[in-house]
């Protein structure tokens, strides 16, 4: 069975859209990577999904129930997007409260303190947390009871690079125990390698849903070879490849995928003159942009 | 059902970390305490109960303060977690929100009645210290905990519903001292007005009984203010205790926080995080 179903829903509020016509499907241990410019749909999806708020038209089902039913509650783990606890609670407190509601076990809590790195910080109140120690008590409760669903908003916002990192490996783990992830960013670099697929909200609308290979082939965006010279011979080779200046010693091309292998190897036939070559694909924030239909680059 | 008690679980929590349990406690104490020795003074030996005259005052006492502190132990229920940003994420877990109001309604129940009991015991105490234990009858003091309890959960049912209805704690704190104030003594004020108008006519005779039953703050009054203790003072109001009589007055008592706590349902279900 699909973890998540979604059929052309659509929400409205008054006469303002917000989602439209969006279908959607996550499998059993799939990673989702929702992107999308703020305003343009996500949290509200998410909000359908739990239950928060109504669809308009379609249905959602997860894992065959409605949307905010109990079992439909009681299978799903969500971060949101700016996650806040009661202040006079200390982090255990606050998610031994948690894992009661979920028929976790108190073990259980203590195991995702241990995994969060927050064990030393546990019984302090949470008024005297950082931004990063909340958004790490937000995903140990989102992981509490072993959730079929994990829905996380902006899950890596106040996270730093090397938390970021921990926090992919307990994705994988997740979606390892079987675990379908949704999970919505903004830092589009650390997704293209820690997320199976991609889904592109574009002013409500679902603009683009495919693993990244198959985004960047869809999209034949240019690909960026970078080549490196000796200082001297710079401006001869660029000019004899096309190529635009970077800096002292380097400049860059720009090929379609299928004259990447072509245009290389014009560039080593130059011999000793090259002394290094970078070949970079669409990045994921070209691509978002372009399937976006913006130029703008969003927030 | 095993969510309510883990709601409550916290929220007592939450309330004594609040200083909410302490406050409400010594403000009970202090206060039993004081009428109590004061009240007891100028009956020396007349003859009247020692403790029938403090719980008349207490009772004076507790019309104000009991729909105090219920109100303030509930507006912030539903509006500050809205404020705070922790209600969308409770509202995910797999618990209703009917058994998330009762929850905090039976913490901040719990919070009152402790405060309630606390004050009356040391009246019994103290009143027991002085006179011995012989002649007093406690069936005043037992009845002024029941109804206390009753006239605070109407209260509490008050606070959430303006909670939820709001959903901003600022607000929400103006509307329940507005409340307050129209309850105990506007109300009143306003019947009295009435009274004073209409002279003795229908009006007089037939509505304001009713009218007084129907604030419960005044069924509470009339409920533990015997007739032979305030004939003095209010015979114009135990009069009209007469007409809607006991079974009025506990009816008031006992539908309002049934009443509050469902329209406080029927508004927090309307909200979305």
């Amino acid at each position: 069975m699909t973890t998540l179903q979604i059929n052309n829903v659509g929400k409205r509020y008054g006469p303002l859209e917000t989602v439209c016509g969006v279908n959607l499907t996550v499998a059993p241990g799939e990673r989702i990577a929702l992107l999308g410019h703020n305003g343009a749909g996500k949290t509200t999806l998410m909000r359908m999904i739990l239950g928060l708020t109504p669809v308009s038209s379609g249905s959602i089902r997860v894992l065959g129930s409605a949307p905010g039913s109990r079992s439909a509650r009681g299978s799903i783990g969500f971060l949101p997007e700016s996650v806040a606890f009661h202040g006079a609670l200390s982090g255990r407190e606050q998610l031994r409260h948690f894992a009661r509601l979920k028929s976790a076990s108190m073990n259980a809590v203590d195991d995702l303190l241990d995994r969060v790195g927050l064990t030393d910080a546990a019984d302090r109140k949470i008024r005297t947390y950082s931004k990063g120690m909340r958004q790490r008590i937000g995903l140990a409760q989102a992981l509490l009871g072993k959730p079929k669903l994990a829905l996380l908003d902006e899950p890596t916002s106040g996270l730093d690079p090397i938390l970021r990192h921990e926090f992919y490996d307990i994705v994988q783990e997740l979606a390892d125990g079987g675990a379908a992830v949704l999970l919505s960013s903004h830092a589009l670099t650390e997704l293209e390698t820690r997320t199976d697929r991609i889904a592109i909200m574009s002013k409500g609308k679902l603009v683009a849903n495919d693993a990244l290979v198959n985004l960047r082939e869809q999209a034949s965006l240019p690909i960026r070879v970078n080549v490196t010279t000796m200082q001297k011979d710079v401006d001869r080779v660029a000019a004899q490849l096309g190529g635009a200046r970077m800096n002292g010693c380097s400049f860059s091309l720009t090929c379609r995928q299928d004259d990447k292998i072509a245009t290389l190897g014009k560039v080593t036939a130059l011999g000793e003159v090259i002394k290094d070559i970078d070949v970079n694909p669409a990045s994921l924030e070209e691509l978002y942009r372009h399937y976006s239909g913006t130029n703008q680059g969003g927030e | 059902m095993m969510s309510i008690f883990y709601v409550a679980q916290l929220e007592l929590l939450i309330a004594r970390r609040n200083m909410w349990v302490a406050t409400s406690v010594i403000l009970m104490a202090l206060f039993s305490v004081v009428l109590t020795l004061a009240g007891g003074a100028p009956t020396g030996s007349l003859g009247v109960d020692p403790l029938m005259v403090a719980v008349t005052s207490i009772t004076t006492l507790s019309v104000y303060l009991i729909p105090l502190i219920g109100l303030l132990l509930s507006f912030d229920a539903i509006a500050g977690e809205a404020e705070r940003g922790t209600l969308a994420l409770s509202l995910t877990y797999p618990l209703s929100r009917g058994e998330i109001l009762i929850g905090k309604f039976l913490a901040h129940f719990a919070v009152l009645s402790f405060a309630v009991a606390v004050g009356l015991l040391l009246t019994a105490g103290l009143t027991i210290a002085r006179y011995g234990a012989g002649d007093l009858s406690f069936m005043p003091l037992a009845k002024l905990f029941v109804t206390s309890l009753a006239l605070g959960a109407a209260f509490l049912g008050v606070g959430y519903i303006v909670s939820a209805k709001v959903r901003q704690t600022g607000v929400a704190s103006g509307i329940v001292i507005l409340i307050w104030l129209i309850c105990v003594v506007l109300y009143d004020l306003g019947l009295l007005g009435a009274l004073v108008a209409d002279g003795g006519g229908t009006f007089t005779k037939s509505i304001f009984p009713w009218l007084l039953v129907a604030n419960p703050a005044d069924a509470f009054r009339l409920i533990n203010m015997s007739a032979e203790t305030v004939s003095d003072l209010a015979s114009g109001i135990s009069a009209a205790g007469g007409v809607s009589g006991l079974v009025g007055q506990l009816t008031s008592l006992l539908l309002w926080p049934v009443f509050a706590l469902f329209a406080a349902w029927l508004a927090f279900r309307k909200i979305e995080p």
